[in-house]
């Protein structure tokens, strides 16, 4: 089974996030940003499926500051080739970044043919359509989203797909698909950083140059702006046993106690 | 007469869902501004009795098919892409939903028209449709116009009440033909949720943990104070991701729709897929060490402070006021 898993990288919204001088993009000095939370999961799942069926993961991404620590990871973590696409025009929307990546999958070297192509279903920045679907539509694949567990077989995956409520859906996949992954059925695993070191003096992540027509961007973003507030909680203050002290009358004054 | 605005209704094991409602009421709106048709789009199979509750539209296109009766994102994209093409709609407005959303966002790959994520409201601005969109799991918002015609609008629930979606009317249906291709993607079975459980959304109170909580072993500090107060724990994504809760007890698009009397919060940042499975809760407290974190503007009471203090702190207090 060969299977592809691309990474992103996304704003830690742990952090403050600021509007840039523009007014319609984010500031991006000062900007920590961590991998996409579904991305990891996807390549949990993607190692899942290898310790399950064997194969082979190549994982992907658009090259971005600490990318090569999350490639580097993810080879510690199982991946057998980290691939960066390097030289991408900066500022690029969902649907410019799927659009490259696409090519680069189409054209770089042994990346096809793949029987999976593994992504988180969103990302926090997505204003212009998702990366899932749009590779799906690029490469000719199948594609499911939100998708909580893989088990392949031969040519075919059966694929969870979640809804609403904890109701889940299953799936006959005819291979090769993109899938859209929501959650991994296990936690992503954990490495130590001692492992991450030893990778990377001995593994190379090989680049790709980025191919030369991303595509426009579908959307205008007009403004962008921190919410407009129409209510805000009524702040308490003090030590821990004080402000229990005022939630308790609180809860007492409403019969909840 | 300005090209129609389309809704794409959710017929989903046999019911419409609320957010196809709340969607329909945005479409009202946003088809007012314009001057142009409010138009349903419902695909299903023996579900044109369905159309009956789509009246807050004109009118309703109902596509029947074999394949349309449990959605697969592939053929309901297909159908959608078909139906676009031949009618040319200026707008659709997907409900963004684990079911929808794929369908939109495959529709508009296919169609290389743009597909706007995030929106919570959309409004006409000289013609044009700019969406108001949430961004950064709630940290921003940014105002958004598509430069494709037609243009796909992911909306998230809540962006109107599904009251207002709500007709008398009956609405005219018209059956269109939609040709499907070879599936890929083949529909097996429902998984239903584990039953033995705690129904969390029988429950009047409720302690909320999130990403805040750090570890499994900090778990106890939520149940302790859960039993204090005679309610039960449940969770935001990451929990149940991590496995320290069920996927029964999650809360949000993918879980639960809860209504407790109360509440609590703790160390849940507030993005638009957990709190969109709180819309009935009557009393929110939240805790939380980030005072920016967006959960603030949907809680009645806040406390920027350490979950892992303030819970234990309030277990005390509880167990000591009902003595």
């Amino acid at each position: 089974m060969n299977i592809l898993v691309l990474l992103k990288m996304v704003p830690d919204v742990v952090e403050e996030l600021e509007v840039g001088p523009d007014g319609k993009s984010l500031d991006t000095s000062f900007l920590r940003t961590i991998l996409n939370e579904r991305d990891d999961h996807a390549l949990e799942q993607a190692l899942l499926l290898k310790d399950r069926l064997g194969g082979k993961i190549t994982v992907l991404a658009l090259d971005a500051p600490d990318m090569d620590d999350v490639l580097f990871t993810a080879l510690a973590k199982g991946a057998d080739r980290a691939v960066k696409i390097t030289g991408a025009p900066e500022g690029l929307t969902t649907h410019g970044a799927a659009r490259l990546c696409a090519q680069a999958i189409a054209g770089g070297p042994g990346l096809l043919p793949a029987d999976l192509v593994l992504t988180g279903v969103q990302a926090l920045d997505d204003l212009d359509g998702l990366a899932a679907p749009l590779l799906a539509q690029q490469l000719g694949f199948a594609y499911v989203g939100v998708v909580t567990g893989v088990t392949a077989d031969g040519p075919n995956a059966t694929v969870i797909k979640e809804y609403a409520g904890g109701v889940r859906g299953e799936f006959a996949v005819r291979l090769p698909a993109v899938l859209g992954v929501q959650a991994a059925e296990k936690p992503p695993r954990y490495v130590p950083v001692a492992k991450v070191r030893a990778v990377m003096k001995a593994q190379k992540i090989e680049t790709v140059p980025a191919p030369a027509e991303a595509g426009a961007a579908l959307v205008e973003v007009r403004q962008m702006a921190k919410p407009v507030v129409s209510s805000h909680a009524e702040m308490l203050e003090g030590s821990p046993e004080e402000i229990a002290g005022k939630l308790c009358e609180l809860l007492a004054k409403r019969g909840l106690l | 007469m300005p090209a129609n605005i389309w809704v794409l209704a959710e017929a989903w094991r046999g019911q419409i869902s609320e957010t196809t409602l709340e969607v329909l009421a945005l479409g009202r709106e946003v088809a007012g501004q314009l001057g142009a048709p409010l138009e349903a789009v419902l695909l299903g199979h023996n579900a044109k009795p369905l159309a009956a509750s789509l009246g807050a539209a004109d009118n309703v296109l109902y596509a029947d098919h074999a394949a349309l009766a449990d959605l697969t994102p592939e053929a309901g994209a297909a159908a959608l892409v078909q139906l676009i093409k031949e009618r040319q709609p200026q707008a659709v407005l997907v409900p963004s939903t684990n079911l929808s959303m794929d369908i939109g966002a495959l529709a508009a790959a296919q169609l290389q028209a743009a597909f706007v994520g995030g929106c919570k409201d959309l409004k006409a601005d000289a013609g044009t449709l700019v969406a108001q969109c949430v961004v950064y799991g709630g940290k921003l918002e940014a105002a958004v116009a598509a430069t494709t015609t037609p243009a796909l609008f992911g909306v998230l629930p809540g962006s109107r009440p599904a009251d207002a979606g709500r007709s008398g009317n009956v609405p005219a249906v018209a059956d269109v033909a939609v040709t499907l291709p070879e599936a890929k993607v083949k529909f097996n079975r429902y998984l239903e949720p584990d039953a033995g459980d705690v129904d969390i959304t029988q429950q009047d109170v409720l302690v909320a943990v999130g990403r805040g909580i750090q570890t499994k072993d900090n778990m106890e500090l939520a149940e302790s104070l859960a039993a204090a107060l005679g309610g039960a724990v449940c969770g935001s994504r990451p929990v149940i991701d991590q496995g320290w809760l069920a996927l029964s007890r999650q809360v949000g698009k993918s879980g639960m729709q809860v209504k407790p009397k109360l509440y609590i919060m703790l160390g849940i940042s507030g993005a638009p897929e957990h709190v969109e499975g709180i819309k009935g809760a009557q009393l929110i407290v939240a805790v939380n060490t980030d005072a920016t974190a967006p959960v603030f503007n949907v809680a009645h009471y806040g406390v920027v402070g350490d979950a892992l203090e303030i819970a234990p702190a309030l277990t005390d207090a509880v167990k000591a006021k009902k003595g």
